[in-house]
């Protein structure tokens, strides 16, 4: 166990990294996927269509093969991923502005694919609010930015956030894939690091790197399930 | 699907909408061909990727090295299914029990055992307590942890502690079975809690064991009603047999990336992989879809016929959803 102790300031580094990519992560998610679920319910059939196929293609291909192109197809295209370095906001992230551009790629790959199951957890909100409040709503005399912002999304909200929070327990699992892609450094590079090159044994190792992402994911799981609990309550 | 939310935004459009939808759906089709051209099509053509010289061991069968690359793949791909059917057949197996056992103890926690002695029946409530607490820290630890490092640490920790699995298949195909095993361990307890009540008791009634009920009556039903999401994590166990490249297990993704080494050609091999991979998960959930769609049916006309329904099933729906959800 003296692994633990002696090398805690890698897992807590890991820790922190890791941390620091899933809100970046969460936040890109759900920017893009809130304009994916928009795009599947806008009246437009070509954004509906466009929408649609985002979500088949994202949802049906492994994070791996996505992880892959954004680290070959992005320089292929010849992009450094910069347009993330955005000034301010890598001065508290700062891995957002380093020269090796792998925790942007790795940063871009994990928010495009998770954006997929956003919009989907959005959708599913949206539809599952009875036809009839937006109808009421309209008979009413509500303009549709009233309709949307005091009939529907309240309620859209009330269905998504419980599916929206298991993408994003998903997401944070997820994220272990991208210490495999090059990002130096977090939880999972760090397992790497320490048990091939440092030699340390393993099993402690173990421990250290699972307890770092069960803080992460258990209790968000734990909100989750009282989230669910009371709501299947209130219903 | 995109009618149902349509009806629910947007009231039924008349002239003057529907004169604008048409406007707008030729800019937004105009804008996304405009975005496809200057953003992705230009600059991979500029940079030659759409060369014959990238695509054609791919897609040309006259290409000299078209059959050595497709042989590859073919059998990467041969190890990736095998590695996903053997990891679905044990996770299966090993779901199904972990969900038996607990709702085994869960039932066996409720009871006091008034007709042994006193000190016996404490030692049997404190063991069942204990056996509870235990499967629920290991459904909780490996539900929460990332897959990938699950495998890493069945591949690179199982052999210093002496056990020795043989194949590197087999170290992904644990990985994979421990944590889709919890999942579905997962998905089949709450199907079965998620039954009424009336059916353990019933069981009870006609004088079955404890283990019987749950062998015959609940495990069938929560089978039925999970079937949905079952064949979701399917999606989720194929999709995650990719990561054995991490532990150097040869499946399509390593087998692919031996080909790009020699024919430097990343983004059309990820695309004909990605590409399959997606027509495959995209029919499995399909399936899932249409399952889901049956069983809805057939739950209906059951209601129609008997309208003493009981409260269960809402919430039996609400939590597969939601189940579903966690497994992705």
């Amino acid at each position: 166990m003296d692994v633990l102790v002696n090398n805690f300031d890698v897992f807590r580094n890991g820790f922190f990294v890791t941390l620091q990519f899933c809100i970046l992560a969460a936040t890109g998610a759900l920017i893009i996927g809130v304009l994916v679920a928009v795009m599947r319910i806008s009246p437009v059939p070509p954004l509906r269509w466009l929408g649609s196929t985002y979500v088949t293609v994202l949802r049906n291909c492994p994070l791996t093969i996505v992880m892959f192109f954004a680290a070959f197809a992005l320089p292929a295209l010849g992009s450094n991923a910069d347009f993330l370095r955005i000034p301010g906001l890598d001065q508290i992230f700062k891995r957002l502005g380093t020269d090796l551009p792998y925790f942007r790629f790795a940063l871009i790959a994990l928010s495009v694919y998770t954006a997929a199951f956003v919009a989907e957890a959005i959708r599913s909100g949206v539809n599952g609010v009875p036809s009839g409040q937006a109808e009421a709503a309209r008979a009413i005399g509500l303009t549709f930015t009233q309709n949307l912002r005091y009939v529907v999304l309240p309620q859209a909200w009330k269905g998504a956030v419980v599916p929206l929070g298991s993408v994003l327990i998903a997401m944070i699992k997820n994220s272990a894939l991208a210490g495999f892609f090059g990002v130096a450094g977090d939880l999972s590079a760090s397992a790497q690091s320490l048990t091939s090159a440092g030699g340390f044994p393993i099993i402690p190792v173990f421990i250290g790197i699972s307890l770092g992402y069960l803080i992460l994911t258990v209790p968000l799981g734990l909100l989750l399930d009282r989230v669910e609990r009371r709501q299947a309550v209130a219903r | 699907m995109s009618n149902d939310s349509m009806s629910v935004l947007y009231d039924a459009p008349g002239p003057r909408a529907r004169r604008i939808t048409l406007i707008s759906s030729i800019l937004a089709a105009l804008a996304a061909a405009a975005g496809l051209y200057f953003l992705v099509y230009r600059p991979l053509d500029e940079r030659g990727q759409f060369s014959m010289e990238r695509w054609g061991p791919l897609i040309d069968p006259g290409n000299e090295v078209f059959g050595q690359v497709w042989t590859q793949l073919g059998q990467g791909f041969q190890a990736t299914l095998t590695a996903a059917a053997l990891a679905i057949v044990s996770s299966l197996a090993f779901g199904t029990l972990l969900a038996v056992l607990r709702v085994q103890l869960k039932s066996l926690m409720r009871r006091r055992f008034d007709s042994l002695p006193a000190p016996v029946a404490l030692a049997v409530r404190a063991l069942s307590w204990l056996l509870n607490g235990v499967t629920r820290f290991f459904v909780e630890v490996f539900r929460g942890l990332p897959v990938v490092i699950t495998i890493f640490f069945c591949a690179s920790g199982l052999p210093v502690l002496g056990v020795d699995l043989g194949d590197i298949l087999w170290y992904l195909v644990l990985g994979l079975t421990i944590y889709n095993g919890v999942v579905i361990g997962e998905i089949l307890r709450s199907g079965m809690e998620g039954l009424p009540g009336g059916q353990r008791e019933a069981a009870d009634a006609i004088g079955l064991t404890s283990f019987q009920a749950t062998r015959m009556i609940l495990l069938p039903q929560a089978f039925r009603i999970m079937l949905p999401a079952l064949i979701s994590q399917l999606v989720v166990v194929l999709k995650d047999t990719s990561l054995g490249f991490i532990i150097s297990y040869e499946e399509v993704l390593r087998k692919s990336s031996f080909i790009i080494q020699v024919l430097d050609n990343p983004i059309q091999v990820y695309v004909v992989v990605g590409v399959i991979y997606i027509a495959v998960n995209y029919l499995l959930s399909k399936l899932a879809e249409y399952t889901q769609r049956r069983l809805a049916k057939g739950r209906r006309s059951a209601r129609k016929s008997k309208p003493a329904t009981t409260g269960g099933e809402s919430g039996t729906v609400q939590e597969t959803e939601a189940v579903a959800g966690t497994a992705t």
